[in-house]
Order: C-alpha cells, then structure tokens, then sequence
C-alpha cells in the first residue's frame, strides 16, 4: 500500500466518522430535551459536518481523481463508507446520545492533538482547527455524563445502560489495520493504540465523578473502518444522501 | 502550538493595488455578526499580486461549523470584483488555525456596542479549559454574570445571563 493510498483511506476514516456523528447530532433538531440542548447539539453538529468537510475535502485531493467533498459524501453507499460502528448507532435517548458523544470526543479529541503534530501539513492544519472545538465538546459532553450519572435514579440507570450498549463499539477506535501502521511509521498519523491510555484516563475519571459502573474489559464489535458496517448505516445515508441521488448534481 | 500574529492590512511597503483590494476587503461585513468585517475579524490573512496581474487572497475560516464561511468567500469575491479585481483568486487558509484573538480592537469595540460581549484577549487557550472566568455584561458592565450555554445562536457565540441587570446577552466564544 502507498503512502497516498493510506492517506486517502484515513481522511475516509476520520471524515465518515466526523460526519455520520454530524448527522446523528442533526436529527436531535427540534427534539431536544430543553431548548439550549438543542442549540448545543445542532452546533456540535455543525462542527462535526465542518470537519468532515475538511477532512473530505483534502481525501479528494489525496485521491486524484477529481472527487469533491460532495462526491464523497453522497455518492459513496455502505460498504464503502468508513467511519466507526459507534458513530452510526441510532441516538435512542438523549443520554445515550450523550454517552455515545462523550466516548467520541475523549478519543477524538487525544487524536487531534496528536496530529497537529503530523508530518503531513495539510493534516496537521486541520487538526490544528478541529482540536479547538473539541475541547468544548468534551467539556460539554463530559458535564452531562456527570450531571446525568450523578441525577435521579432513573437519569443513573439510563446512563448505565447506555455505557452497556456502547462499550462493545469502542475498542474499533483503537485499531490498526496497514492503513495506519503505514502512516505512523511516516509519522502522519499516532498509532492508534497509542491514544487508549489518555482515553482510557479521561473516561474512567469521568465515570467515577458521575457515580457510574466502571469501564468493563470488552471484546469488540468492528468492521466500520473497512466498510462493514450494521444496517444502521444505510438508513442513514437514505436519508442524508436523498436529494443527490434523486437529482444528481443539484445546486441550489 | 505556537502563536501567529494577526494580520489586519496590508504590509508597509504594499502597492497601490493591494492597498485598493484591502479598501474594498474592509467594506465586506459577517452576514451573522453585521458589525463585523472580514478585516476586523481577521480573516484576511495575506492580499498579493500574483504573476500577470491576478490578485490573490487568503481567507481564514473563522469556526468549522460556520455556515456563513461559504457566503463570505463569495462576497468577497464579489467585492474585490466590483473594486475592478477582476478573476481575483479567493483560497482557504486552514492554517494557522483562525483564533478570535485576531479580532481588531475596533472590531471588539464594535461588538461590545452591538450588545455581543466580545472575547477577552489571549484567552484562546484558558477558556478552552475551564469556564470563563468573568464575562462582562455589554449591558451594564457588571461581572457578576453566569453562563447559561456554551452553544448560541450561532457557532461562534455563548448565551450568558446578567446578574446585576438581569438580561440575557451572547460573547463571542473563545477559540
């Protein structure tokens, strides 16, 4: 595998996963439990779509072959969608929307610093850019874990719940296929598996604020990187892809 | 990360042209913060003449989630258009990464006038990782207040609340 071919697929990676989350967090529009969750959610959402604008943006670049942001992002189906199985998981509840926001932004944000030090500028660049929203995802994220953890009963049980759920999808955030060991040995990219011990520290003492079960040893569930995703997905991009495949091409 | 220096005009020793492009850059205002131009928030990073007479210019996205990033690019082509720079070359400059420390001090005058407090300087990496310590209310001037969200009614601002005066009002988010 070449470098550029590496490249291309992690920018597919990082900027599926940026944007299938993005599109989760949308559909909280207009259904938020309170009114400035709703603003808050909408605005993650946003940043979320920014970065895979960027991310995508530059995977059409790397790729050569005259695909834009668009093309990749409503002309690809399923399979050869790349982002986390997490990301894709349906919203449920609010908290665990949170929960599965609050997993994300821990790694994600211990990714993004490390690629502002990549040997690619361009990524290292973007990186540079995301890593300051991430913050205030995290921090946002974060404090209704705790809020939510540390609240009533029923709040208590259904963050419980919702950590259940997600565990299994997390370990995929972490692997390494030759994608990534091509690029961390040019230093473009951390190896993955570098990132867990910064996560792992951010999570649990997160979940140990908020009263919550201690993080459980699991086995993963993975495929998401390499386009094998649940039927989650495809509903997804049914809905987001929509108008681009009944009227290609469409501007407005 | 190291700082990079704000850029609000153009290099002492500019030409008449670049000079003439930044005139017509100061008349382009953020269509979500009206009071706002692109100069004052220091989007415009570099203004050139290119070779055969082509003028070039750099422009910073403010946040990654701005929808008003894409209007922007293109009313600044079109002022540069109607300044008489025809085909002018308008590019993104991801990096350095835009921070709101390159808000010009009329910039944050003219926001604290329009009722938006604006972000205090050199705070681009302390508010990141704690709450703002104190905001100003652009109201009454009182720092007893609180923040209400982190999120506003755009990317790029936060909702507080006055205690003293009792009004809600938005700042410009620190990044």
């Amino acid at each position: 595998m070449t470098q550029q071919d590496a490249l291309f697929e992690y920018l597919l990676r990082l900027g599926d996963t940026s944007l299938a989350l993005g599109h989760r967090l949308s559909e909280w529009c207009g259904h938020a439990p309170e009114l400035e969750e709703d603003v808050a959610l909408t605005n993650l959402a946003l940043d979320l779509v920014g970065h895979a604008r960027m991310l995508l943006t530059y995977a059409g670049e790397v790729e050569g072959k005259g695909r834009d942001e668009d093309r990749l992002a409503y002309h690809r189906d399923v399979f050869d969608y790349r982002n986390h199985l997490m990301v894709e998981q349906p919203n449920r509840d609010f908290g665990h929307t949170i929960a599965r926001q609050f997993l994300h932004d821990a790694w994600a944000l211990e990714l993004y610093e490390r690629l502002t030090s990549s040997t690619d500028a361009n990524l290292a660049g973007i990186a540079a850019k995301a890593v300051k929203e991430k913050r205030y995802h995290l921090r946002h994220s974060a404090e209704w874990v705790v809020r939510l953890g540390d609240g009533t009963d029923v709040s208590h049980a259904k963050m419980a719940d919702a950590f259940d759920r997600l565990w299994r999808f997390t370990p995929e955030m972490f692997e390494a296929d030759e994608v990534e060991r091509t690029l961390a040995a040019a230093g473009i990219a951390p190896d993955p598996d570098s990132l867990r011990p910064a996560w792992e520290a951010r999570v649990d003492g997160v979940l140990a604020e908020a009263t919550l079960p201690a993080r459980p040893a699991v086995v993963g569930q993975t495929g998401g990187r390499s386009g094998r995703h649940g039927e989650h997905l495809g509903y997804l991009l049914a809905e987001m892809q929509y108008l681009q495949r009944a009227y290609p091409g469409a501007t407005w | 990360m190291t700082d990079h220096p704000a850029v609000w005009g153009p290099e002492p020793g500019a030409g008449p042209a670049v000079r003439a492009a930044w005139d017509a850059l100061r008349t382009v205002m953020d269509p979500e913060i009206p009071v706002l131009s692109v100069v004052d928030l220091g989007m415009i990073r570099a203004v050139e003449m290119g070779d055969g007479g082509r003028l070039r210019v750099a422009v910073s996205p403010t946040y990654s989630g701005c929808p008003a990033t894409g209007i922007i690019t293109l009313e600044v082509a079109r002022a540069l258009d109607a300044a008489g720079f025809r085909d002018a070359e308008v590019t993104t400059a991801v990096f350095p990464p835009w921070t709101t420390d390159w808000i010009s001090e009329e910039g944050r005058a003219r926001l604290a006038e329009s009722g938006i407090a604006p972000p205090p300087r050199g705070a681009g990496k302390r508010a990141l990782v704690a709450p703002d310590e104190t905001v100003a209310c652009p109201h009454c001037g009182s720092t007893e207040t609180e923040l209400v969200s982190a999120f506003g009614s755009t990317a790029c601002k936060a909702l507080h609340r006055c205690r003293s005066c009792l009004e809600p009002f938005d700042s410009f988010k620190c990044i």
